[in-house]
């Protein structure tokens, strides 16, 4: 049984020939496993393992040292907010404070709280689905979050690639 | 300050094309790809070479090594070979690489076409921040444009020479910034950092010889060709040649990134364009140069030192750095901020060494006490103490590094600056919260 779709299964060859290496191509086929999935799942592991000529405890202990990559199932859209210092003097962490207990009760939202994004020049900023908003608020991250729930905005995959 | 201007150099094209800069036509339309069409031209390598060691050119990532210096440590005659773009821009306060990316990628590919023209090199990669989802995009786009156009692949421009680039995203880890660790996370590692020697020069991306540059250096070189070595090194001042741009940001009127020839000193940046501290408040202090660095302080001998990578490093003991610059004002408490700083090298330390690995958690936790009230009257001794067993020199700069690269050392800046511009108020603090009374 493959993890992978047709589609996506023809990528990742793709993708594990760039690469002098197969080994080389764990990172991006973890990707393209969570654009498919919203996660990264065992037997996800197990078919890149397969592809790049790896065991799967290989490339588990590759995939675990990233944070982008969720072993866990998450909300469909990841709400990452920025604490680091700049965003930290300027009201990051009571944004994130209050998209925590706004979105607690709902699996569909994982909010989380990351290192800096690069953004600081529009500090407090946060990402959905690594799609950056900046000078955020409270109020107006809810706004942003509620656009995505209802389609108003088009969401990325949770790995950060474009839709359709 | 009426003529404190920037010098928009790498800056150019995104600031006078913002509608349409990333794309090919509005690249080619602000000539893009004519410097690598000359250089190609011209069919000399060697003068590539020396072109950007006539400009001084250094890496504009952090570490400020000559650009020209770490592409002649290449073995003659070894292939293949391998330029590795670090696009990981995780620096906490730098963001100027993601607008490099996002806006001016055509900018990039061309420097990098020209760069592995020079040193003779035939693939690229870029190893490109993970979050940075649009400058994924953009750049993608770009390099499969400037493939289209003959710019990039085989035979480009007609020239004999092969290039292309292949984009690697990593997965959110700061240390993959690091130039070792970021080939183990290209090749599919965890990614830690590797004991030099070997270095990347002699042994690097799939144990051949390898030079990493960072995006900013990358999208230099067209301009440095186009002006010529010794122009360019006419910009700046002392060692310190050229324009850089430096991402400022905390409490300033108008953050943002600042493209601004070296010299230039940090009151011109800070008050002449980015508008100076909200509310005209004073500074309390700053960071010069990226979370790594140690800290200045609002007094004139610190506003008035000129952005002269080793002018600040022999006179106060910081650095440029990756040339992010964050501004704090005097409502700011400093062991807070110390204490996020902590928390940031705690959680990415990979594990590797283990002054790191155990000492970053205990700097973490006890700066989290003693800026949560809880803190005891000796405090910042176990600091200094703790700190210390990380990197040996936390009260007298340079620091001594126990492991195999700088995250450690860079971890306890925060302590060296506290301790050293704010001793007397932490100290007073700390028995205040403790309850004790001198």
């Amino acid at each position: 049984m493959s993890f992978f779709d047709e589609p996506n299964l023809h990528r990742a060859r793709e993708i594990v020939a760039r690469y002098p290496r197969a080994k080389s191509a764990i990172l991006p086929l973890a990707h393209l496993a969570q654009d498919q999935h919203g996660w990264l799942p065992p037997d996800a592991i197990e078919q890149i393992a397969e592809l790049t000529g790896c065991t799967t405890a290989d490339v588990l202990g590759t995939c675990s040292f990233y944070t982008m990559f969720k072993r866990r199932p998450c909300g469909k859209l990841v709400v990452s907010v920025c604490t680091n210092v700049t965003c930290l003097v300027v009201g990051g962490p009571e944004v994130l404070e209050h998209l925590e207990a706004r979105y607690s009760t709902e699996p569909d939202v994982t909010i989380e709280e990351v290192e800096c994004l690069a953004a600081c020049g529009g500090a407090p900023a946060l990402q959905v689905n690594y799609e950056f908003h900046e000078r955020v608020s409270p109020a107006s991250s809810e706004e942003i979050v509620e656009e995505y729930k209802s389609g108003a905005r088009r969401a990325r995959t949770v790995s950060g690639a474009p839709v359709g | 300050m009426a003529d404190i201007a920037e010098t928009r150099i790498v800056t150019r094209r995104l600031h006078d094309r913002p509608d349409d800069s990333w794309t090919v036509d509005g690249a080619l339309a602000s000539g893009a790809y004519e410097v690598l069409r000359a250089v190609l031209a011209k069919g000399d390598r060697a003068d590539v070479q020396e072109q950007v060691k006539l400009s001084g050119l250094r890496g504009r990532g952090g570490a400020g090594f000559p650009t020209a210096q770490k592409w002649s440590f290449l073995p003659a005659d070894s292939f293949p070979r391998y330029l590795v773009v670090n696009a990981d821009e995780g620096e906490p306060s730098t963001f100027k690489d993601r607008m490099l990316l996002e806006r001016d990628p055509h900018q990039l590919v061309e420097g990098i076409v020209i760069a592995s023209y020079a040193v003779q090199c035939n693939v690229a990669f870029v190893y490109i921040r993970g979050e940075f989802a649009l400058g994924h995009e953009r750049l993608t786009r770009a390099i499969d444009d400037a493939r289209a156009r003959g710019f990039l692949g085989r035979n480009v421009l007609g020239s004999g020479f092969d290039c292309d680039i292949v984009v690697h995203r990593g997965a959110g880890a700061y240390i993959c910034g690091e130039e070792t660790a970021l080939l183990e996370s290209l090749e599919g590692e965890r990614g830690m950092p590797r004991i030099r020697p070997p270095f990347p020069a002699i042994e690097g991306l799939y144990a051949k010889p390898t030079v990493v540059n960072n995006v900013e250096t990358l999208s230099t070189v067209p301009h440095i060709m186009h002006m010529g070595g010794e122009a360019y090194a006419k910009l700046g001042v002392n060692r310190s040649t050229g324009t850089r741009i430096f991402s400022v940001s905390g409490h300033v009127n108008r953050p943002g990134n600042y493209e601004v020839e070296l010299g230039m000193s940090f009151r011109d940046l800070l008050y002449g364009l980015a508008g100076g501290v909200r509310d005209d408040r004073r500074i309390k202090f700053f960071i010069p140069g990226g979370a790594s660095s140690q800290w200045l302080t609002g007094a004139d001998e610190h506003l008035d030192a000129p952005l002269d990578m080793d002018f600040v490093q022999q006179t106060f003991g910081v650095m440029l750095g990756s040339g992010a610059v964050m501004v704090f004002d005097e409502t700011v408490d400093p062991v807070l901020v110390a204490w996020r700083l902590a928390k940031f090298f705690a959680h990415e330390s990979c594990g590797k060494c283990t002054p790191c690995r155990e000492g970053t958690g205990w700097v973490e936790k006890v700066l989290y006490r003693m800026s949560h009230g809880l803190g005891r009257p000796d405090d910042l001794d176990l600091l200094v103490s703790v700190g210390g067993n990380i990197s040996p020199g936390v009260t007298n700069a340079p620091f001594v590094q126990t492991t195999i690269c700088p995250l450690g050392p860079s971890s306890v800046s925060c302590i060296a600056s506290i301790n050293k511009y704010f001793r007397d108020e932490v100290l007073e603090r700390l028995r205040t919260d403790a309850g004790v009374h001198a």
